[in-house]
């Protein structure tokens, strides 16, 4: 995907058909295949029923939770236990003496304070090139506490949904742009870090690691927000961390990476997304070229390589080549 | 577009303003933090280095790696009943004071932020608060009268640092009975007064004499007698630099010096 077009799509632009003269001859090719083999229906046939028997695998969704729990519980022991790996919290930290920085903290803080202390600096390179190398928004799915907890809000969400008790309320996705603008201007203009009041990050960052206070209660409403009102609304629709991180990882090495020849287009890894207006590209017809790398806004969460029945998706580390 | 379902429309309409009222709900609750600091509902002693307040909330990335490093455990998070002060550190002196026991103010060191700026070395310009005393009536000295047992209980979990115990690890207060003809544990406790004192002697803290504070923080003064009994008044000096730790060790109840960090002159860069 291009550059252009993937940064548009993670501000809140919704993706554009793509016209015939832009989809790449093999790629045409493949589409028209697709069209008219009949083999793939039969073959198709197969693959949903035994989807219908069989769970997807969540060998992506464990392992996230796992570095999620380790990182968050390497915080709270670092503390606890004395045993001074990562200390601090989420918002800024030191990695065995390293400094780290949140980079929509540190830019909170940058834009309130009006000065840029060198130790912030450190940490704001160290992690920009960190998250830059690992993918971005790869902080929300792998790092993010309220991630994993949104995460169990919304199997709830789901499991409501299906008995029809609750209904999903979409948001227009630009608002998140908007939170991200309104946020840094208003710690510019009062000179507080306003958002940091209401980051559902560093509030449990803290809970966790110095214990759990009222602050929580904001958490809690979040969650019920979305459990209740809108599937993943906070990180769908609001969190301008998960946008500052997007923008990051926007020339990341690491992306997920669809394969059209191997699509059925059943849509599976779009039920499961987070983000699925970055898997518009997978609806049939739609795929510019054999290969297409996944936007800026994916959280590498790797839900839909889990997902997809037929392998088409699945990570790769650009420059290595290595297919994960 | 214009071909556009008028269905299609009303629901673009209606998540237009779905996601605006989103919005307004929740910038209008980050700016419910406005209320507790600018009405200063609370104020706050800070860490030594602490900039000026509204310049340290700016500053402070709410980390608290500062708590994790100080020796005492003299600093907590604020709640959210602190608006944007949430997450921010402080001291509550009367639990805990910061006594200065980690010598290299390691607060400030781990702050990266610079909220605790680095601009400070010694625990003599450290700019807290101002002591203030509140509570004369209280106070056993000025009733010239001494002080023996525990200075706040058996209870009482806070530590100080007694060096001629263990340099290196602060002890319980509850663990360090006095004997005192007239109660002077603000002074003899007071860390600048500690320090002072070993630099008058020729043996400053680790043998640097930039731990030497200029000034005295703390004395009694006499302000008559009773027949024998000489009555004393704590007098605070230049040199205090409102850690907290006269507030902690007063065994009268109410504490007769309180810190007063309005009266902070805070670090200013």
């Amino acid at each position: 995907m291009k550059l252009k077009d993937s940064l548009l799509e993670l501000l809140g632009r919704n993706p554009l058909k793509p016209a015939p003269a832009d989809i790449s001859p093999p790629a045409q090719v493949i589409h028209k295949l697709q069209r008219e083999d009949k083999s793939r229906i039969t073959q198709l046939r197969a693959e949903l029923e035994h989807k219908a028997i069989h769970d997807a695998p969540q060998k992506w969704r464990r392992r996230r939770w796992a570095v999620l729990i380790v990182v968050n519980l390497l915080f709270v022991l670092s503390y606890w236990l004395d045993i001074q790996m990562l200390e601090g919290a989420l918002t800024a930290s030191r990695f065995v003496g390293f400094h780290m920085a949140d980079l929509n903290s540190a830019l909170q803080v940058m834009l309130a304070f009006k000065e840029v202390v060198i130790n912030l600096l450190i940490g704001i390179v160290t992690v920009a090139l960190m998250w830059w190398l690992l993918g971005g928004r790869t902080f929300c799915s792998w790092v993010c506490p309220y991630h994993l907890l949104a995460e169990w809000a919304e199997i709830l969400h789901l499991k409501l949904a299906d008995k029809k008790l609750v209904k999903d309320h979409p948001f227009d996705r630009r608002t998140r742009t908007a939170f991200w603008l309104v946020f840094a201007l208003l710690a510019l203009v009062t000179g507080y870090t306003v958002f940091e009041t209401i980051s559902p990050v560093g509030i449990l960052s803290r809970a966790l690691i110095y214990g759990p206070g009222v602050a929580l209660a904001w958490v809690v409403t979040l969650l019920l927000f979305e459990i209740f009102y809108s599937r993943r609304a906070w990180c769908r629709y609001a969190c301008p961390i998960g946008l500052t991180y997007g923008l990051v990882g926007a020339t990341s090495p690491l992306v997920v990476t669809y394969k059209l020849d191997k699509c059925f287009h059943e849509g599976e890894c779009r039920k499961v997304c987070l983000v699925p207006h970055v898997l518009d590209t997978v609806i049939k017809g739609r795929a510019k070229d054999v290969q297409v790398e996944i936007g800026a806004d994916c959280t590498r969460c790797g839900r839909c390589v889990d997902a997809c029945p037929t392998h088409s998706l699945t990570f790769k580390f650009k420059g290595i080549g290595k297919h994960l | 577009m214009s071909v556009l379902n008028p269905l299609i429309k009303q629901k673009q309409r209606r998540q237009f303003l779905r996601s605006a009222l989103l919005m307004a709900g929740v910038v209008g609750v980050s700016l419910l933090g406005a209320i507790p600091v600018l009405g200063q509902w609370v104020k706050r002693l800070r860490p030594p280095g602490a900039l000026k307040e509204q310049e340290f909330l700016a500053s402070c990335i709410k980390c608290g790696q500062c708590v994790q490093v100080c020796p005492v455990n003299a600093i907590k998070l604020a709640e959210l009943d602190e608006g944007f002060g949430v997450g921010s550190p402080y001291i509550d002196a009367r639990a805990q004071a910061c006594d200065f026991s980690c010598d290299g103010l390691q607060c400030v060191l781990a702050c990266p932020a610079g909220a605790l700026t680095h601009h400070i070395n010694y625990p003599h310009e450290a700019e807290m608060a101002v002591a203030k005393v509140v509570s004369p009536q209280t106070c056993l000295a000025m009733q010239g009268k001494g002080f023996k047992g525990l200075a706040r209980g058996a209870e009482y979990t806070g530590k100080l640092r007694f060096e001629e115990i263990d340099r290196w690890n602060p002890i319980p207060l509850a663990e360090h009975p006095f004997d005192l003809e007239i109660c002077d544990l603000c002074v003899r406790l007071c860390p600048i007064e500690i320090r002072a004192s070993q630099c008058d002697a020729g043996k400053p803290p680790s043998g640097d004499p930039g731990q030497c504070p200029p000034n005295r923080a703390i004395r009694l003064v006499e302000i008559g007698s009773d027949g024998n009994t000489q009555k004393m008044r704590p007098e605070i000096l230049d040199g205090c630099v409102g850690c907290g730790v006269c507030e902690m060790v007063c065994p009268a109840e109410p504490a007769v010096i309180v810190m007063d960090s309005t009266a902070s002159r805070g670090v200013s860069v």
